[in-house]
């Protein structure tokens, strides 16, 4: 096993340093490390799952953070595609920017990011909570099962494109809705639920006001004979 | 998959280390793609006085190419490199390309122009990198391309960068749906292909286009219109390069632009080790959006 000066990648493989973030002896009573030298590395963190901090210095290449539980995972830096896919649970912060498919199929746990995500933003996510305070890009949302979407900047083209029961919370504008994708009345616990994200995200330019709600019209739950000729 | 890399150099003093730093951003996208590799160099030195022929000898010996060559042509220079020789001579296309396809019919021209230099071959990226010596290349920008071969032959003609015009050429990640039709529509209109590669197709529409004086810009907007697939671009000419992405954006790009340079790639990590990276602006370019750089 490694020591922790050994997170570098310019003096270990990538594999090393999973194996080692992923078998964290307890009795050494570390929880928090410094990952230097990312370089753009695929799967980075992935497959975590214990309660430690790891700091990333630097961007990171695909599904960084992918299948975490319970781990906190800062990327000083930019993401890029499947940031934290099928994530269980802990948390994910971008300081930089996230490529695309960030939070993809993700049960839970919290993803931040403090800059932009590009496109198909928590595709099929189930559960988790995507806090994005830029914008994101087409097809965000796309078949979304689960959890919550909060965007504060504006959102691409087919927002929400064929939603189950994910609830996206957006303080821009969005260029289009996709399919079945309708803008929804607020309720009192819609207005807690952004506050806590707000707080969660440190996020203190807006309030739970400034934000609009869509969600599934749900009419394509069940086959409608009336659409026969569509497929 | 495939990987794709650019880098234009906005500094004179940094035109010596073109091929060094290109050929560190092929090493890293030999992952996306084992199976060829190629690279485009534009270089302006000697671009008045000559042009430059890339040929890809296929096993002709080049010692044979010489002794003909310059019974015919006069003012002629041939650089060796690897299986690849490049001929600096003031003949005119017209005539040279003719001649060697006509005596020379076992050597693929890969590329021609006053200031282009082409280099394809089988095999992995990090092998090819150094049997051409790219790191001693030098020039004001390049593209380069790492192929995993989906839709035609793993062969030299299957091979990146695809040169259809004078200092044109373009990489490509992706695929093209229509692009038997448009190679019809080409042929009638004029164009030679060399293979049945999708990508030399669109290297084709695009050269159409430039030679009926259109602009870059305006070509690659209209691809989002006559070019049906999946695609990232870099088309490169004599005086820069231009980005695509096709409107669904499912092949990645990433750039990063400072003072220096532009570079642009697949993924990061294929531009880690240029210097300053972690200074430099660095985003996704946008779908159906047309980036430029240049003269």
């Amino acid at each position: 096993m490694g020591k922790i000066e050994d997170l570098d990648f310019k003096k270990s493989s990538l594999r090393k340093i999973n194996n080692f973030l992923q078998n964290i002896n307890y009795k050494n009573n570390k929880r928090d490390f410094t990952l230097k030298n990312p370089n753009g590395h695929h799967a980075v963190c992935a497959g975590l799952t214990e309660n430690i901090s790891v700091n990333i210095k630097g961007h990171v290449g695909y599904y960084c953070g992918g299948m975490n539980q319970k781990a906190h995972i800062t990327i000083n830096g930019n993401a890029g595609t499947g940031l934290g896919e099928n994530m269980m649970s802990g948390l994910i912060h971008v300081k930089g920017n996230a490529s695309q498919s960030a939070g993809a199929t993700a049960h839970g746990g919290t993803i931040i990011v403090d800059g932009d995500a590009s496109s198909r933003c928590g595709i099929s996510m189930k559960g988790v909570d995507i806090i994005i305070k830029g914008s994101v890009g087409h097809m965000s949302g796309f078949m979304a099962q689960s959890g919550t979407l909060l965007i504060c900047g504006d959102a691409g083209e087919a927002l929400g494109d064929s939603i189950y029961e994910t609830v996206i919370y957006l303080a821009g504008k969005p260029k289009s809705l996709g399919v079945d994708c309708v803008e929804k009345k607020m309720n009192k616990k819609d207005m807690k639920k952004i506050e806590d994200l707000l707080k969660t995200g440190k996020i203190k330019n807006l309030k739970a006001n400034n934000f609009k709600k869509f969600g599934s019209e749900r009419k394509l739950y069940n086959f409608n004979i009336d659409n026969i000729s569509d497929y | 998959m495939c990987g794709i890399v650019g880098l234009y150099l906005k500094k004179k003093k940094l035109h010596n280390k073109l091929g060094f730093y290109l050929s560190g951003m092929l090493d890293n996208m030999s992952s996306r793609g084992p199976d060829s590799a190629g690279f485009a160099i534009y270089n302006n030195k000697q671009s008045k006085k000559y042009y430059k022929y890339s040929l890809c000898l296929n096993k002709i010996l080049s010692s044979e190419l010489e002794q003909d060559i310059k019974k015919i042509f006069k003012d002629i220079i041939i650089k060796n490199i690897s299986d690849h020789v490049v001929v600096y001579t003031s003949a005119t296309p017209k005539k040279f390309i003719s001649y060697i396809q006509r005596n020379f019919s076992k050597i693929s021209l890969v590329g021609y122009g006053r200031s282009i230099e082409i280099f394809k071959q089988v095999g992995n990226p990090k092998e090819i990198v150094k049997k051409f010596k790219l790191e001693k290349f030098s020039g004001s920008h390049a593209v380069g391309h790492t192929r995993m071969a989906t839709e035609s032959a793993i062969t030299v003609d299957g091979s990146h960068p695809y040169s259809t015009g004078e200092d044109e050429c373009l990489v490509h990640n992706g695929s093209l749906s229509n692009h038997n039709n448009l190679r019809r529509q080409l042929i009638k209109q004029g164009k030679n292909f060399d293979s049945f590669n999708d990508t030399e197709v669109a290297a084709g529409y695009i050269s159409q286009k430039l030679s009926e004086n259109q602009s870059m810009k305006k070509t690659l907007t209209e691809c989002l219109t006559d070019l049906d697939g999946f695609y990232t671009f870099i088309a490169g000419t004599n005086k820069g390069f231009a980005v695509l992405r096709d409107e669904i954006a499912c092949k990645p790009a990433v750039i990063a632009e400072n003072n220096d340079y532009v570079a642009v790639a697949s993924e990061f990590q294929a531009m880690a080790h240029l210097p300053y990276v972690n200074k430099s602006n660095i985003y996704e370019p946008k779908p159906g959006v047309v980036y430029t750089w240049g003269k």
